[in-house]
């Protein structure tokens, strides 16, 4: 506990910075002047011009177009990617993701298969290290941390093709989804001391809570794998959650669902983000999902972003449509 | 009481069958050794199980549990057996009693089998699968070959070290403990069946207990998805090491016993075919199955035994019995006889403790 506290001021802090830096007013002069101290000192020391180096640098803007609900404009936006990139070998897979999700904001992410949606997810839980770019948890740089550091951090996630522990029950699921937020060592487990059982309820309590989120209390004891598939994908949802995340990453929540499900699915969504206050973002191929509960949508085409806004601004967008439809005939 | 019993959880009930096991074990061999129905070739052979019980069940930890395939387990054992050959020397002058000092001896070797299973683990918890269990294999046969090459001695100045011979300890008297490739000699045995089950009893405590802990859930959650414990915010490495050592250490300890059972012992008695005779133990137990380790171990160290009288054909037999097994036990045809069964008996739905009988194979953890 006392390392994560750590973690999170130390992050805030460099956020902090960051910020700084970010306000639109302020990030042009602190660049210059960062620039101008920096270019003094090389000055100094090669004795080149001062003037000839500044003509050269190009200034670029920082994203700013980002868009947030109005309720969450003035806290710290839950996600933040700034120019985030991934390259696997000659392949720019993700080129210059941009996006905020701002602290209670259901966002969507979607695209043509292959787009890479899925690898996105994977570079905000680092499973993939990004080549290029910054992304932010609540303020906090991520940077060169591992996939279960910033699980600890506050990023949850559900996998596409359901990753559960199909041999524990669906207690034991949720209650290793819990193992951050309840403390007990090896010893203690070893040798039974009072710190094991005080723990054990703690588990056993909240595991029962966040299971009734879904009303899964009374399948507790039922084998994680013997599940129907509908139950797995909840049961993957409430494990996510029980790591008391910021951010809830789901992927293709909806797949393989009937519609009667994923209505039941799209309350469910809405009823974890007002319960814990948490941002979601999910990838979803039924519009339906997509376009009924999410506040804001970023569209990804061969990596890369083709469109940002609300579901009407994306619907009506030439690119989605085009990347979707393909190119309209123009006789038709 | 049994109120208490019946409120309990199925994993709670089916350690509850386990220890229940092993103790009716003991008291029925204890009751046979007493009207001496047990012939000595077997009495010679209960230390021997106790340890193998505690070998399977400790590699199960890693194989079962943590899900990674380590073929140097006897390594483990080995540096158990001779760290604790030299420590029961070198305690004499201390501890008096026999009991005692085998206790802290085995201690010894446990702890130093753990540290080195520690620092194995920290090359070896970098690989996964099929490359990690060759890099056990080769970690066991460089802990046979180092054991090969150590003179050990003691004398009034102290435990003397060398890796090249007799001579270069420069003795002062005393006595040779570990003589290279000659290994221990003039090993007190200290060893008893008593202190054996004793071991089986807490190394049983320790994995059951370690299993149903937050620590186990995490180690049993990386065996099922290694990506899906990392995004609940695991650290996976720590886990795997923590299985790995802890398996280190009981193996250490059940060496220690071992060794302590004979009058010499040497290097070459660990090598490979001791570490894939520990893990037939676990496969046919059932990986994960911790009951099925204990009972699997007990009947193929009897079984070579017990089959002595028609000589030739022992180890013939042994090799048929094995395969039947296999067979047997995954077999879907019988599994759904089985299932049927159990179904049946179920009648009474309290009543849902699996038999021990026969060992299944599967993951389930029990």
């Amino acid at each position: 506990m006392g390392l994560q506290e750590k973690l999170r001021r130390e992050a805030r802090t460099l956020a902090d910075k960051k910020e700084a830096k970010a306000t639109p007013e302020s990030k042009a002069a602190r660049a210059a002047e960062g620039r101008g101290t920096y270019k003094a000192q090389q000055a100094a020391a090669t004795g080149t011009s001062e003037k000839k180096r500044r003509v050269g640098t190009k200034m670029v803007p920082l994203p700013s177009d980002y868009i947030v609900p109005e309720r969450d404009a003035y806290l710290t936006p839950a996600l933040e990617c700034r120019h985030l990139g991934i390259d696997f070998g000659g392949l720019h897979a993700v080129e210059n993701f941009n996006l905020t999700v701002g602290k209670t904001e259901i966002a969507g992410l979607i695209g043509p298969n292959g787009a890479g949606k899925t690898t996105v997810f994977n570079l905000l839980t680092k499973v993939y290290q990004p080549t290029r770019g910054t992304i932010l948890l609540d303020g906090m740089d991520t940077a060169h941390m591992s996939t279960d550091k910033v699980c600890q951090l506050g990023i949850a996630r559900t996998f596409q093709n359901i990753r559960l522990f199909p041999s524990l029950t669906v207690e034991e699921n949720v209650m290793i989804g819990l193992h951050n937020q309840v403390r007990c060592g090896m010893w203690s487990g070893i040798f039974r001391a009072p710190r094991y059982w005080l723990a054990e309820r703690e588990f056993h309590r909240k595991s029962l809570e966040l299971l009734d989120v879904f009303g899964m209390a009374d399948q507790a004891d039922a084998v994680a794998g013997s599940l129907p598939y509908g139950a797995q994908r909840r049961l993957e949802i409430v494990r996510a959650l029980a790591t008391d995340p910021k951010v809830l990453l789901l992927d293709e929540p909806a797949a393989g669902m009937n519609p009667s499900e994923t209505s039941d699915l799209m309350d469910n969504i809405i009823k974890i983000r007002d319960q814990f206050q948490i941002a979601v973002l999910l990838i979803e191929h039924d519009m339906d999902l997509v376009m009924g509960i999410c506040e804001g949508i970023v569209v990804l085409n061969f990596g890369k972003v083709i469109a940002k806004g609300t579901p009407d601004q994306v619907q009506a967008n030439p690119q989605v449509i085009e990347a979707y439809l393909g190119v309209q005939d123009e006789e038709a | 009481m049994i109120e208490r019993i019946k409120k309990m959880g199925r994993a709670s009930k089916s350690d509850l069958i386990t220890y229940a096991l092993v103790a009716a074990a003991f008291i029925i061999v204890q009751l046979l050794l007493m009207n001496g129905v047990i012939t000595s070739s077997l009495r010679g052979q209960l230390v021997p199980i106790c340890v193998y019980i505690v070998m399977a069940m400790s590699l199960n930890l890693v194989v079962g549990i943590s899900g990674e395939l380590s073929l140097g387990h006897a390594g483990f054992m080995s540096i158990g057996a001779f760290a604790g050959v030299v420590a029961a020397s070198a305690l004499t002058g201390f501890i008096g009693a026999p009991i005692p000092r085998l206790l802290a001896s085995m201690l010894i070797g446990g702890i130093l089998a753990g540290a080195a299973g520690f620092l194995i683990g920290i090359p070896v918890m970098r690989l996964q699968g099929d490359y990690l269990a060759i890099v056990t294999l080769a970690f066991g046969e460089i802990i046979k070959n180092i054991l090969n090459n150590l003179y050990v001695g003691i004398d009034g100045a102290g435990i003397h070290i060398s890796f090249t011979s007799v001579g270069a300890l420069a003795m002062d008297g005393g006595k040779v403990i570990i003589n290279g490739p000659q290994g221990a000699v003039d090993i007190e045995k200290l060893s008893t069946f008593a202190i054996g089950f004793a071991l089986v009893v807490f190394a049983l405590a320790v994995i059951l207990n370690l299993v149903r802990s937050r620590s186990g859930r995490a180690i049993m959650a990386v065996r099922d998805n290694r990506i899906a414990a990392e995004s609940v915010g695991i650290n996976t490495t720590k886990y795997r090491m923590m299985a790995f050592v802890v398996s280190a250490f009981l193996a250490g300890m059940a060496g220690a016993l071992y060794a302590m059972n004979y009058s010499s012992i040497v290097p070459k008695k660990f090598d490979f075919n001791t570490s894939i005779l520990v893990l037939v133990f676990v496969v046919l137990g059932g990986m994960g199955n911790i009951r099925g380790s204990i009972i699997s171990a007990t009947v193929l160290t009897i079984l070579p035994e017990a089959l002595r009288p028609i000589a030739d054909y022992r180890m013939l037999l042994y090799a048929i019995v094995l395969i039947a097994v296999m067979l047997v036990s995954n077999s879907t045809h019988l599994r759904m006889l089985i299932d049927s069964l159990k179904a049946r008996l179920r009648r009474d739905p309290d009543d849902d403790g699996p038999a021990g009988e026969a060992p299944e194979g599967g993951e389930n953890v029990g």
